[in-house]
């Protein structure tokens, strides 16, 4: 019976419909956090094919660091509009102006750590008991050890030496008041799997992924858009360079590659080809061996 | 191109995070960043790079150079996609292994060449037959510290097969390997000339999964149903979920269990519009042509092919939890979509793993430990033997004071 075999894609698809359903069945408040990043398109993708033609049993929620890539914010907006699924924003600013949450000083300031102080403050808000979220395990090692339903504690910290076995493909999201679950249906997909899901599917994408002309410094081996957000100084050289983005985050902490991919199947030539990971251009997992083990212990998403 | 689910088992220093790092390195499915970042951390004494970094991903497991949790990794050839579920070797931590099991089609078990056969192999080959993981590879490891000696494979080997024999596993390969140095493991090694079969890459790629699924019976638990109450889908009532196994097709007359009720698919509903037949893992939507009352947790089956409906069960068991499994206790039962109360009546024995001997297991289960037992449901459950359905016949026991996933089950069969 050969012809009854789905392809590897179709199968990752069906196990992560299969996620964000039991999602939407264990859990009274769940959301999916929505960056306008990749990861997080497709997930909305996935709950279009999960849900329709009922609504999301869920809302989208952004939490904006207020140094996003405008791009990214624009085709937030405009994809929310489009399929009429609830928006919700949470600005970190407001979490410093509340002075919950203190700016880094220095060259390389990022907000990327203090959006947990903004996000765990959005849970609250909402009594979400489940936020799902696009990471993926092939991103980075302490990722690799997460489980798809991973409990957080009444502080949003994980700790992976105390993790529920998942077995099969039953999933347990009890928990007790205070708890939440972050769900990830995309754990077992890779960058290269996502790309070619985008292809397969034509799911559209901001530009910022595809090559264009930008106003770069050079950091740490790092091609770094330029933006008011950032400190240039006499050292720094200011280039145009025809660059694109293999991740979208924090534009204080993302790197664009140089590349002149500028539609899908080039871009997957360009990501079969690389010797480098997606993460390897994002500064905040540089700065220590275990940045992302510890921002997760922390309850960074 | 499809998908293969492995996991690696093997005790602390039979080289599996070395096998695993020797995999994604050879089939260059390592990053250079990655690399650095290993380099950085320090070479071994023979000064090639320390490829069990790599999997080892939580500072703790880094400190003590053990694995603790199951860590799953991805690489991908043109034949194949592969998902390594890495699990702990320790006898301690038995259920991350029978975690990372769980879901895959075929295991490496390891045994270092030097030491041949040990406790561990037995334990862990036990865990992969219960399991039901339908392929089975021996990779006897450290080849290159036995000068590759054919009569030392052979050896190991035949008291291998001899053990393996009081198994129930369909399929088992053999291969010579030296992970540390790549010896067949993704080339195949000129010192193991004598070894004419294929190496552990050229395996994994060819292996037949394509009947690893049970297209007979059709079996599909409700997840989720979808009802828009738009102007535009006013009357739309759909169940959605994923097809466990079997096949359902438009027009299959169908009975819906606990309750009995029956009707005919109307229609298989997808995002991308309808579709004529559904088959295991698809994840998709059934609508009926009756009106009936359904919920999550009820299954769709095929009416001239039922499952067992029944309180009783009885199961094999893998307790996961430091508070031991005591006969009379109350745990939630977890089984494809359907949560139920339960109690456990009775423990019946408790098997040790290495020896395949019943035990007394008057003091009931402890972490780790493996047993049988018969199981009381507070209504009636809808389920296969997990022999012939790995989906339908396994459950899990979640502890309702903490909310902690306490047991792995397998149903053997209705637990008079």
């Amino acid at each position: 019976m050969n012809r009854s075999r789905l392809t590897h894609l179709e199968q990752l698809e069906a196990e992560s419909i299969y996620i964000l359903r039991e999602t939407a069945s264990q859990f009274e408040k769940p959301a999916l956090l929505f960056s306008g990043g990749k990861d997080s398109i497709t997930l909305v993708h996935l709950a279009l094919k999960a849900f329709r033609p009922g609504k999301f049993p869920f809302p989208l929620v952004h939490i904006d660091t207020g140094h996003n890539f405008q791009e990214a914010l624009d085709f937030r907006d405009e994809l929310a509009n489009k399929i009429g699924e609830k928006l919700i924003v949470r600005y970190v600013q407001d979490s410093i102006d509340q002075g919950k949450a203190v700016e880094e000083k220095g060259k390389f300031p990022s907000r990327n750590g203090i959006q947990t102080v903004t996000l765990l403050d959005t849970i609250a808000e909402f009594k979400f008991d489940a936020c799902i979220g696009g990471a993926r395990r092939d991103e980075e090692k302490a990722r690799a050890k997460e489980r798809v339903f991973s409990v957080r504690d009444e502080f949003g910290q994980w700790d992976p030496k105390l993790q529920r076995p998942e077995l099969w493909n039953i999933y347990n999201g009890k928990i007790s008041p205070g708890e939440n679950v972050r769900v990830f249906p995309i754990s077992n997909w890779t960058e290269l799997d996502v790309w070619e899901y985008i292809r397969k599917e034509n799911i559209a994408l901001p530009s910022l992924y595809f090559s264009h002309t930008r106003k770069i410094i050079y950091r740490e081996n790092l091609l770094f858009p330029v933006s008011e957000f950032i400190t240039i100084d006499a050292n720094d050289r200011v280039e145009d360079k025809v660059v694109r983005f293999r991740t979208v985050g924090d534009m204080t902490c993302t790197a664009a590659v140089d590349s002149q991919a500028d539609n899908i199947d080039d871009i997957i030539l360009e990501i079969q080809a690389t010797r480098t990971t997606e993460r390897g251009s994002r500064l905040d997992d540089k700065r220590s061996e275990a940045a992302m083990e510890d921002r997760k212990r922390g309850g960074y998403f | 191109m499809d998908l293969l689910r492995f996991i690696t088992a093997g005790s602390v220093d039979d080289g599996k995070s070395t096998l695993i790092g020797r995999l994604l390195y050879d089939s260059k499915s390592i990053f250079e960043d990655q690399l650095e970042a290993i380099e950085k951390t320090g070479r071994g004494n023979n000064g090639q790079i320390n490829l069990a970094l790599l999997t080892d991903g939580l500072k703790a497991e880094r400190e003590q150079g053990i694995t603790i949790d199951v860590a799953y990794k991805y690489f991908s050839t043109p034949k194949r996609k592969f998902i390594i579920a890495d699990a702990p070797g320790h006898v301690q931590y038995t259920r991350n292994m029978v975690t990372g099991a769980s879901n895959s089609n075929l295991a490496i078990i390891l045994i270092d060449a030097r030491k041949g056969v040990i406790e561990q192999t037995y334990r862990h080959s036990y865990i992969a037959s219960m399991l039901k993981i339908p392929h089975l590879v021996v990779c006897i490891n450290k080849m290159d510290l036995v000068e590759f000696s054919q009569s030392r494979y052979e050896e190991i080997k035949a008291e291998y097969l001899n053990f393996a024999a009081r198994l129930d596993i369909q399929d088992i390969e053999f291969i010579p390997i030296s992970a540390l140095n790549g010896d067949n493991v993704v080339d195949k090694s000129e010192n193991l000339s004598w070894y004419e079969g294929r190496t552990l890459l050229s395996h994994l790629e060819e292996v037949y999964i394509e009947s690893d699924e049970n297209f007979e019976d059709a079996r599909f638990p409700v997840q989720y149903v979808i009802r828009p109450l738009s102007d535009e889908h006013h009357d739309y009532r759909g169940y959605a979920g994923q097809v466990r196994s079997g096949i359902f097709r438009k027009g299959d007359a169908i009975t819906i269990l606990p309750s009995g009720f029956t009707s005919t698919i109307e229609a298989i509903d997808t995002y991308a519009g309808e579709v004529e037949e559904a088959f295991p893992p698809m994840s998709v939507t059934i609508r009926l042509k009756d009106e009936i009352d359904i919920s999550r947790g009820d299954m769709i089956v095929k009416t001239d092919n039922l499952p067992v409906v029944s309180q009783d069960i009885e199961a094999s068991i893998c307790w996961m939890d430091s508070k031991s499994l005591l006969a009379g206790n109350k745990y939630l039962l977890r089984q494809t979509t359907n949560s139920v109360k339960a109690v456990v009546k009775e423990i019946e024995f408790k098997v040790a793993p290495d020896t395949h001997e019943k035990q007394d297991a008057a003091k009931g289960l402890a972490l780790n430990e493996i047993g049988k037992i018969k199981i009381r449901t507070a209504k009636p459950v809808s389920f296969d033997e997990y022999r012939i359905n790995r989906s339908t016949g396994s459950f899990i026991l979640v502890d309702e004071g903490t909310n902690t996933t306490v047991g792995a089950g397998m149903i053997t069969g209705v637990g008079a």
